[in-house]
């Protein structure tokens, strides 16, 4: 299991309603419904992943986040999850504001652009980094909207949305993945 | 005595008012039951067939001495394990395997019934086949599930009995019969009307029998059960035991030779007059219109827990279409599931060995099963 997972799920409360969109091979769901509350489901878009969650026992939707989200209604989760899928998207935008919409509360997490590897990385070599968290080449990677922690929080205050921001210039050079609550 | 006079029988004595304004009363249901119900009466499941099955749905048809249609999913150790889940499946009303339909005798008139057999909805076999679980005594069933119209009755059962099933799992169907399929149902049923020997409905006495136009109507389903590719890799242009064409009109294709194989073993095991009356049912359904259009008001009183399974290749009942039921249970916060499965077997991958789809029943099923008793310690 990603040591981000006990993160997250010790920020769902027990007994809540939660959808984990883009959950994966369901990792992250079954520790979730294993150990805080199994009122839990996933929205994914891989095949192989959406078996991987059944043959675990857990409820899954098949589908895209982008077009899918839509159907939910307005407030239906306490929580809905979004595990370092946000820059993956074409309009992650879109994605965030279907997120607060379905859920009363968002966790998103986010690969930091600004970490201090990354941007040594890109000053010294001068090519694309490639870190833990960003194994991919700019060629094939499925991340279209990099962006950093102080990006995020800045996005989120901008937009009105209800985000922790403290000690953010040193989280921003020393995370390597930003987790955080967000609400509207 | 006929063999079909020897499958089990649940006589039904209430009155069951039919859509069609008629009512039916002492009639028979046709059913057969895998597995034991334990004690607690809490692993029953109720097994709904598809256009031309029936209540065999496991083991050996002793009818037609064919493997059960869903012997892949249900037996002992199978997907749907009988050595634990009592799996309970009934033959439609309409059908031809022993419940009551247009092959029964008409006791006003001491003849078939043929097309005076009254036309029946989904809704009514639905409603028929409730009282199976009166006659179990199961206060709730732990699951219903069906393929194609199989999967019709599963969304009306939990429609009209939204506290009596656990979990539901329609699989390759859709909620409202679409232009396409109503299409069709109707080359088919007028297939079998173009045959002389179809005689309005009334074969039997004149003693005749429409098998030509019933097994055109069988080839030209069974087309549409299959898939381009899948037709393709299996027969593409191979010629049938000759080495060239015969500039003829025999089976010249592999192709042309299974579809007449398809048609002549069907007319052997099932009844023109049903294949009307039950494709009449399919094209009436429309659940959705049941609620004013809107589908989510159909399970807006249900807690049953939905998996919803659709497969890549099937364009009779096409991923869309099943998709606007997740939608439906989606918009008002029901519990569902769904996948797609990959396969290129077209409609019929339902009826197939296919480890995806039957591993998502058996996990889907058993976890369900595992909670709810969890629920209950």
């Amino acid at each position: 299991m990603k040591k981000e997972f006990n993160t997250i799920a010790n920020l769902v409360e027990k007994k809540s309603k939660v959808l984990d969109v883009g959950c994966g091979d369901g990792e992250l769901m079954k520790y979730i419904n294993e150990n805080i509350t199994n009122d839990i489901r996933g929205l994914e878009i891989s095949k192989s992943n959406v078996q991987k969650c059944v043959a675990k026992g857990l409820t899954v939707i098949e589908g895209d986040a982008e077009k899918d989200l839509k159907q939910f209604p307005n407030s239906s989760f306490d929580y809905v999850i979004l595990s370092q899928t946000l820059q993956a998207f074409l309009d992650p935008e879109n994605v965030i504001s279907e997120l607060l919409r379905v859920g009363k509360k968002a966790i998103v997490t986010i690969p930091n652009f600004g970490y201090w590897k990354v941007r040594i990385h890109l000053l010294f070599k001068g090519t694309m980094p490639i870190t833990k968290d960003l194994p991919n080449e700019w060629y094939n990677t499925p991340n279209l909207h990099m962006c950093t922690i102080k990006d995020f929080v800045n996005y989120c205050n901008k937009k009105n949305i209800k985000i922790n921001s403290k000690n953010l210039s040193y989280k921003n050079l020393f995370s390597q993945l930003g987790i955080f609550v967000i609400e509207k | 005595m006929n063999d079909i006079d020897k499958v089990k029988k649940l006589i039904i004595d209430k009155p069951l008012k039919l859509d069609c304004g008629q009512t039916i009363s002492n009639f028979p249901l046709a059913y057969e039951t895998y597995g034991k119900l334990n004690d607690k009466k809490d692993n029953a499941i109720l097994a709904f067939h598809a256009l031309t099955g029936d209540q065999f749905a496991s083991g050996l048809n002793p009818i037609t001495k064919k493997e059960g249609w869903w012997n892949y999913l249900i037996g002992p150790g199978k997907a749907i394990d009988t050595k634990k889940y009592f799996v309970i499946c009934a033959n439609v009303i309409g059908g031809c395997m022993g419940s009551y339909g247009p092959s029964n005798v008409n006791p006003k008139t001491n003849k078939n019934f043929g097309t005076e057999f009254p036309v029946i909805t989904i809704n009514d076999m639905v409603n028929a086949q409730y009282h199976l679980l009166e006659f179990f005594k199961i206060k709730k069933l732990f699951s219903v599930l069906g393929g194609s119209m199989g999967g019709m009755q599963v969304l009306q059962f939990v429609s009209n009995f939204p506290d009596k099933s656990e979990t539901a799992i329609p699989i390759a169907c859709a909620h409202s019969h679409s232009a396409q399929n109503i299409a069709l149902n109707e080359l088919g049923r007028q297939s079998i009307m173009a045959d002389h020997n179809w005689e309005n409905g009334f074969y039997v006495e004149n003693n005749k029998s429409p098998d030509k136009g019933l097994a055109v109507a069988r080839m030209a389903a069974h087309i549409t059960y299959l898939s381009k590719k899948g037709l393709q890799e299996k027969f593409g242009r191979k010629l049938q035991e000759r080495d060239d064409l015969k500039f003829g009109f025999d089976a010249d294709f592999q192709i042309e030779s299974y579809l007449r194989h398809q048609g002549s073993v069907f007319v052997d095991r099932f009844d023109a007059n049903s294949y009307l009356y039950i494709t009449r049912a399919m094209d009436y359904f429309d659940l959705s219109k049941q609620f004013d259009g809107n589908l989510s008001k159909a399970f807006e009183k249900t807690n049953t827990k939905f998996f919803i399974i659709s497969f890549t290749s099937d364009w009779l009942y096409p991923t869309s279409e099943n998709r606007e039921i997740v939608i439906a249970l989606n918009s008002i916060g029901k519990n569902v599931g769904f996948a797609e499965i990959t396969s290129d077997k077209g409609h019929d991958s339902f009826l197939l060995n296919i480890p995806d789809f039957l591993n998502t029943i058996k996990n889907f099923l058993n976890t369900s099963y595992y909670k709810l008793n969890e629920k209950r310690i």
